[in-house]
Parts: structure tokens; C-alpha cells; sequence
């Protein structure tokens, strides 16, 4: 892509500052490292690590069918959410392939707001545009695309709760100052006013993340992202807090084997065959893609979504490369979707797509690597637990 | 942060480095190479034997990131592969110019040098 067409968040300068750096992700530039993937990657695992997820959207929707409406868009139930919770979800096709995987919060009686991957804020609001259109609902759903007026950051790590609270103490206005980010349990979110100079900026923190550690993040006006960054990184510094980018995002994900939209989901692939069946409320009335997937989870999958990690040292599996079934009358079966050196625990680790045969903890993979094929084997989903 | 050139050395556009001693030539990547490179996860050398060409690719190095070619600056025999660097690829990182060397060639066209870059030459080409 054309790098003049890329867009910046609003903490651009501040990457640059501490030296980042930039690649292209999804249409923004962004940092994929400031120091050294490895270390930041180490920095989260450990004790904490600070991200920018400006680049991601934030659509609200509110008003008297808003349930309703989304209980038709999405594929898990958003009924069992009380005010202030959030879930995992997907927003699928007719067909039941997913156009985005996302995270709805529910932060009022009839608010929710959705958090949407940034190469996809386009056409999930053009898809709910669509849907709201056709929908009895119309007339009670207020949908809004509040993307650009937003930012976001992840704060994520074991020490993470060691800081937060005093971090977000400051810069709160007083009614909000009783506000404990500690308080809230994972996957709940609570509205918060940031105050700057004489002005209010209303926000949100919740208990949620994709690194597989506990952590918060915090969606806040661009125009208080810069000192917000700068507050997170003063009061998290003393408690082992580095800036992290994409890199270390993308090997804390694949090694607790969340999906990544563009590797693991596609418009092609259903939530069943990713393997997120939990998040799809088969049991709920008339949701878009509802039926093939329904058909899907009585009749069986053509292809599953695994874990494997590689079992002599190799090079480290990356995305495309084929995979083979095992033994005398191997055949190449499937492709890796995604693919690293898992920092963790310092062997090849990935995610693809396989048949169901194949796809059972155990099974005996092959990878292929320039070539030559390399020993693997399923493993069970998460690739990396902590340690209890 | 200043890249290490070593003024000894002659240097190839894509970042690595010879050494030559006698009629054999030691090739590594460069400090400027392993530091965008940042953290190697993997590398792999030519098998002892192989008759490489100027240019050739002829090694991979992989950070957890990216897999990347290394291109052999000279042609010849390959007479030496350095395991250390594949037990412990993190050595090319601590070590670019010593313990991390990649491999050893037996010069079969001596004039391969005159084509490589000086170490000023380098300094000019990764510190314009």
C-alpha cells in the first residue's frame, strides 16, 4: 500500500519518540517493536506491557431494539449480558463465514459497544448498516461508526493490577475518582470521565485483552491518548511496564491460540471450524448464518482449526506453509494460518486448518518448510498455559 | 546507537560480512543485519561441499518474525559450517563478527572481493 495512504494514531509521534518500528497493519502504520519482540513479549508474560490499539474501531449501538438487532447480527447470545459485561462474538455472513470476530459491551440498559478489527471497521458497519435497514427493528436502533474519534490502549501483564488503580486515580474527574479499574471482574467494563485542563472526556476501562494475561483496556478521546500513553508508561515503569507492539501481540496470541481475522477467520471459514462454537448461541432464534451453521454442527466440518507445535528444532512454521499428514502415504492435508517461534517455550508453534481426522490432540502433522518437511504434532488449545 | 564496522572486513549490499584468511573466506551477517533482525530464532547453513556462486542464497536466518535469505558474498567451496550458531542461533545476535560467523568458503574467484564494499562504503550504505 501506497505508505501515504496509511493511517496514524493518535500516538504516532510518541512511537516514534521511543523509536519503533513501523509496518504496515490492516491499512495503519503501526509498531511492531520498539526494543525487541522477544522482550516485550517476555515484558507481558512477567510483568506488563503497553499497547496501542487505536487502530481498532468502536461502533455503538443503542436504543430500544439494540438487543434485538444484535442478537440478529452476531452469533452469541448478547441476552446474557448484564449492563457493564462484555462477550467474545462474531458477525457472520449468510453463508456462516465470519466477517469480523469482535467484543461486545454492554455499557448501558440499551447501549452496547462494539470493538471491531480496524481492517474490518468498514465492512462491519456496512454489513450492520444493511441488516438495520431490513430490520422490524429499524426505527428503535441508533448505530454509530465512532472510530475515528476514539483510541484505545491494552495494558497487559501479571503486575498490571499492582498500578492501574493509582494510574487511572489521576486525570479522573472527582465523581469518578471512587473508580478502582482492580474492581472490575474479566470481561467487565465500566464508563469513566477522563479529565483534562477544564474539560471532561467520557470513556471506558474494562477487564479484557488478547494476550492471555490479566490486563485492562482502556477506549478514551484521541485527544487525551498522548498523556493517557504517557501516564501508563510513568506510573507502569517501576513495575517492569515496556511499550509493546504488534510482534509480541501476534506471539502472546498464537501461543494462547486466539484467532487473528485475515489468518485464522475468514469470509470463508465459520466460527465452527475455528473452533469458536462456544461463542455461537445455536440455541437462540434466527441469527444471520444461523443455518448453515446449524447444518454444520449435525452433519460434521470438512476442516478444523488446530494447534500443533513442532517436535525436532526446526525452523519456525509461518503462515501458508502446507501441512502433510504423517507417515507412509503422506498427503498434504492443509495449510498453517498462523505460525512462530513461540518465545515461551522456545520451539516452532502455529495454528491451522487440517481435517477433522487429523485434528484430534496427538495427531502426527508434518510442516513444510522451503521444501523439506519438518515433524509436528496437535496439541491441545491453549499451545501456552501459565503456570498455576 | 552506532552500528560495529569492522575495519578489516570487506562488506555485501545485503548486509553480510567476509573475513579471508589465506584462500578461505569466512562469511557473517553484519551488526546492522542482526539488529534489524533483532532476536534469531533459527538458522540454516549449507551442507560441507556445496559449490555456491557469488550471490547465491545460500543460508536462511529466521527472527521470531520474518524468515530472511543470506546471499553468499563469494563463490567457492563450502569448507566449514559453524553449529554454534545453529545449537545457539542468539549468538549472532551477541556475537556477529566472532562466535557467530556463518561459514567458510574456499575462494574459487579471488576476484569476488574487488565487487564487495569497503567498510566506508558500508558506513555510507546503512548511515547515509
Amino acid at each position: 500500500m501506497n505508505p501515504s495512504l496509511l493511517k496514524r494514531t493518535p500516538l504516532f509521534a510518541a512511537h516514534q519518540k521511543l523509536g519503533a518500528r513501523l509496518v504496515e497493519f490492516g491499512g495503519w502504520e503501526m509498531p511492531v517493536q520498539y526494543t525487541s519482540i522477544m522482550e516485550e513479549h517476555q515484558a507481558v508474560r512477567t510483568a506488563a506491557g503497553l499497547f496501542d490499539i487505536s487502530h481498532m474501531g468502536e461502533i455503538f449501538v443503542s436504543g430500544a431494539g439494540a438487543e434485538s438487532f444484535l442478537n440478529q447480527a452476531l452469533t452469541n447470545d448478547v441476552r446474557k449480558l448484564n449492563v457493564h459485561q462484555a462477550q467474545y462474538t462474531l458477525m457472520c455472513n449468510d453463508l456462516g463465514g465470519v466477517i469480523d470476530d469482535l467484543y461486545v459491551y454492554r455499557i448501558g440498559e440499551q447501549s452496547y459497544l462494539l470493538v471491531v478489527n480496524a481492517s474490518r471497521i468498514e465492512p462491519d458497519f456496512h454489513r450492520l448498516e444493511t441488516l438495520l435497514a431490513s430490520s422490524p427493528h429499524r426505527a428503535e436502533v441508533q448505530l454509530t461508526n465512532a472510530s475515528a474519534l476514539y483510541g484505545a490502549l491494552a495494558v497487559q501483564g501479571p503486575r498490571v493490577a499492582e498500578f492501574i488503580d493509582a494510574c487511572l486515580a489521576t486525570g479522573m474527574t472527582a465523581a469518578a475518582q471512587s473508580f478502582r479499574p482492580t474492581d472490575l471482574k474479566k470481561n467487565q467494563i465500566a464508563p469513566v470521565a477522563f479529565s483534562a485542563g477544564a474539560l471532561n472526556y467520557g470513556g471506558f476501562v474494562a477487564r479484557t485483552g488478547y494476550t492471555g494475561e490479566d490486563g485492562f483496556e482502556i477506549v478514551a478521546p484521541a485527544g487525551i491518548m498522548e498523556s493517557l500513553w504517557q501516564k501508563v508508561l510513568d506510573f507502569g515503569l517501576p513495575h517492569g511496564l515496556k511499550p509493546a507492539g504488534l510482534g509480541a501481540r501476534d506471539t502472546l496470541r498464537t501461543e494462547v491460540c486466539y484467532p487473528l481475522y485475515g489468518h485464522e477467520l475468514d469470509e470463508q471459514t465459520t466460527p465452527l471450524e475455528a473452533g469458536l462454537g462456544f461463542f455461537v448461541a445455536l440455541d437462540k432464534p434466527g441469527f444471520v448464518g444461523r443455518s448453515v451453521l446449524a447444518d454444520q454442527k449435525a452433519n460434521g466440518l470438512s476442516k478444523r482449526c488446530v494447534a500443533f507445535q513442532m517436535t525436532d528444532r526446526s525452523a519456525p512454521p509461518r503462515p501458508h506453509y502446507p501441512i502433510w499428514s504423517s507417515g507412509a502415504e503422506a498427503a498434504r492435508i492443509g495449510e498453517v494460518s498462523s505460525g512462530t517461534q513461540s518465545p515461551s517455550l522456545g520451539i516452532g508453534i502455529g495454528l491451522g486448518y487440517v481435517p477433522p481426522p487429523f485434528a484430534k490432540p496427538g495427531s502426527l502433522l508434518e510442516i513444510e518448510i522451503r521444501g523439506q518437511r519438518s515433524p509436528a504434532v496437535v496439541v491441545s488449545k491453549p499451545i501456552y498455559r501459565k503456570a498455576a | 546507537m552506532n552500528t560495529n564496522i569492522p575495519s578489516d572486513l570487506k562488506y555485501a549490499k545485503t548486509h553480510e560480512w567476509v573475513r579471508v584468511t589465506g584462500g578461505l573466506a569466512t562469511v557473517g551477517i553484519t551488526d546492522h543485519a542482526q539488529r534489524e533482525l533483532t532476536d534469531i530464532v533459527f538458522v540454516e547453513l549449507p551442507a560441507l561441499g556445496r559449490q555456491i556462486k557469488a550471490g547465491e542464497t545460500c543460508a536462511v536466518v529466521e527472527s521470531v518474525k520474518t524468515a530472511s535469505d543470506i546471499c553468499s558474498p563469494v563463490s567457492g567451496e563450502i569448507v566449514e559450517a559453524n553449529h554454534a550458531v545453529v545449537d545457539n542461533p542468539a549468538l549472532v545476535n551477541a556475537e556477529p563478527y566472532n562466535g557467530g560467523w556463518f561459514y567458510k568458503v574456499r575462494l574459487a574467484l579471488p576476484a569476488d572481493l574487488d565487487a564487495l564494499l569497503t567498510p566506508e562504503q558500508y558506513q555510507a550504505l546503512v548511515n547515509p
